[in-house]
């Protein structure tokens, strides 16, 4: 009998898996000994996430393969790792004043927040099927908690709940389609897949197509692409504002890498099948999502409703699956993960407690009263609708010429199209700011570190769109 | 070399496994108590477990038991999240009956 020699473990790779780890922990911790005032935990938690993103940076030489091949620290990884702490930590910020305001006295949102971002860490950087399901139960596991974090709404229970049953649907649909992937390809491993493919080494042809289409559904349900999203619209109305700006962005730009790898990495040699069923997907979550928005007269919902719309654009570079579209997908998720907490930021400051104005008609005349606030919310609209010198207006540029260098001119051609119907509803939303008379009295209290983290969001879309080279440069480095 | 010869076919386990999973399925879109339906989902998972087991045992493969302890870890903790979000919603109103969950809509 052969020894069992044990595996290199390059723990350096695993970084920023740790270190977010060890920063959740403590912060549980510290809950214990501290009282009511969780400031601590905040300041704890943004220290983690910073030394999160530091840490990522440990391992030059891009790529390091570790763990037998089941772990990558490649360029995606890394720069998708950036996004996930800059997303959490505004996410945080945007909560300080919320929590405070609707008293949410719980220290394990912050740990969860960032156990949350442990599993897109790797989610990010995960080649091997076991780990990819890891990482997205870790994610979702932490979300399910967070959208039901206040205990005592029956809105948060149900979206919680609604969340937490479509999400464990959806995760049996993932792991049959992985199971068949592995079965009739013999391993779980990314690259050992596409080789299987390439060489000839498949088991059975239909369950392989089988597994493909049943990844596609659970890979669709988490990204809440069409015709799996119907929990999207309830869960962000539901769930406590930041944190439906928090599963916006991160964990959604967290299930699009491991989406973009498995497709490109393992599957690519099967895209004539698979090609087809996502072009289909991404038309029709475009159409239904741009469609389904018009109708919403809640911001929440029309927000949760656009961002289905979003997925449908982001899918075309997964479709694309060429070197340009990993860096339009990395790009595209930074802008939009500055334009969604901008959006939010200003959704959060206009509630108050017990009333968190979340109708279209609360925004009438909001121009008059706060001239500034209804500047950055048009700025944010408008960059989500895709408006140049705007950030979103680069990303959705940098997609599209993605999928026409691969040939994709009629989805380029749908999807712009789509763009223009989304301006639609944005621009709704701002004639309401500017051309109605106020429905009420605006009672906003403004609070330094939402006001910050709107800050930050503009400048983030305004230098995006007009001087993106230095950031698009970072995202094309392979 | 007999027992090669009796053993059931890979094809049956794929089969049960894909049974199950259809039950499961089944169950959660028709179902409408919370308890059930979450039942439901745990049927797809074995059923998931099941192949790959069976798929490990004739490919002489081992990554999938690997695989089918993380589906059973991952369930478990799947499981104590899942009954706290439906006793803290029983709390605020008597009922797992999912129908009556619909106070948001559009």
């Amino acid at each position: 009998m052969e020894p069992i020699t044990a595996p290199a473990i390059d723990l350096v790779s695993l970084a920023p898996v740790l270190v977010l780890s060890v920063f959740g922990i403590m912060v549980l911790v510290t809950d214990l000994f501290i009282g009511k005032d969780k400031s601590v935990l905040v300041f704890i938690s943004l220290t983690g996430l910073l030394m999160g993103a530091i840490s990522s940076l440990a391992k030059y030489n891009l790529p390091v393969h570790s763990f037998n091949g089941a772990y990558i620290v490649d360029h995606l990884s890394v720069f998708f790792t950036f996004i996930f702490c800059i997303s959490s930590a505004l996410a945080i910020l945007v909560s300080v004043d919320f929590n405070k305001r609707e008293g949410i006295k719980v220290g394990e949102y912050y740990s969860l927040i960032l156990f949350c971002t442990v599993g897109m860490v790797l989610l990010a950087s995960a080649t091997d099927m076991i780990m990819i399901f890891l990482g997205i139960e870790i994610v979702s596991i932490s979300l399910y908690v967070l959208a039901g974090i206040r205990r005592n709404d029956p809105k948060s229970n149900e979206a919680a709940l609604k969340y937490f049953l479509l999400g464990a649907f959806a995760t049996g649909f993932l792991l049959y389609g992985m199971t068949l992937l592995y079965g009739s390809t013999g391993s779980t491993k990314l690259v050992m897949i596409a080789s299987a493919i390439r060489n000839g080494g498949v088991a059975s042809e239909p369950l392989l197509l089988m597994g493909v289409v049943l990844l596609i559904i659970g890979l669709g349900f988490k990204v809440a692409a069409v015709p799996f999203h119907m929990w999207a619209p309830d869960v962000y109305q539901g769930a406590p504002t930041p944190v439906t700006a928090f599963m916006a962005v991160g964990p959604k730009a967290a299930s699009l890498a491991a989406f973009y790898r498995i497709f490109s990495e393992a599957i690519p040699q099967l895209s004539p099948s698979w090609e087809i069923l996502l072009c289909v997907v991404s038309v029709i979550t475009m159409f239904v999502g741009n469609l389904g928005a018009i109708m919403q007269t809640n911001i929440k919902r029309l927000l949760a409703f656009s961002s289905v719309a979003h997925v449908g654009y982001l899918i075309i570079a997964i479709i694309a699956k060429n070197s340009l579209s990993s860096s339009a997908l990395m790009f595209y998720m930074l802008t939009y993960a500055f334009m969604i907490f901008g959006t939010f930021g200003i959704v959060i400051l206009l509630g108050r407690k017990g009333d968190e104005n979340l109708e279209i008609e609360n925004y009438s005349g909001l121009a008059y009263k706060h001239p500034v606030l209804a500047l950055s919310m048009t700025i944010f609209l408008l960059s989500l609708g895709g408006l140049p010198p705007l950030a979103g207006f680069v990303a959705k540029f940098f997609v599209f010429s993605a999928a026409l260098k691969e040939g994709f001119l009629i989805l380029v051609i749908i999807a712009v199209l789509n763009s223009a119907v989304s301006l639609y509803y944005y621009l709704k939303v701002i004639v309401f700011m500017y051309m109605k008379d106020p429905v009420k009295e605006f009672d906003i209290t403004l609070s330094p570190m939402t006001l910050f983290v709107i800050a930050i969001s503009i400048f983030g879309t305004i230098q995006l769109g007009i001087f993106p080279d230095s950031i698009i440069a970072l995202a094309q480095a392979n | 070399m007999d027992i090669e010869m009796e053993m059931v076919p890979l094809a049956h386990y794929l089969f049960l496994s894909a049974t199950l999973f259809v039950i499961g399925v089944v169950g959660v879109l028709v179902r409408r108590n919370a308890i059930v339906v979450f039942m439901s989902i745990e049927i797809m998972l074995n059923a998931v477990n099941i192949s790959l087991i069976a798929f490990d045992r004739y490919l002489s493969l081992h990554d999938g038991q690997i695989f089918s302890f993380m589906v059973m870890c991952v369930a478990a903790a799947e499981v104590s999240v899942g009954l706290a979000i439906i006793i803290a919603l029983f709390r605020n109103k008597p009922t797992i009956n999912l129908d009556e969950f619909n106070i948001m809509k559009s």
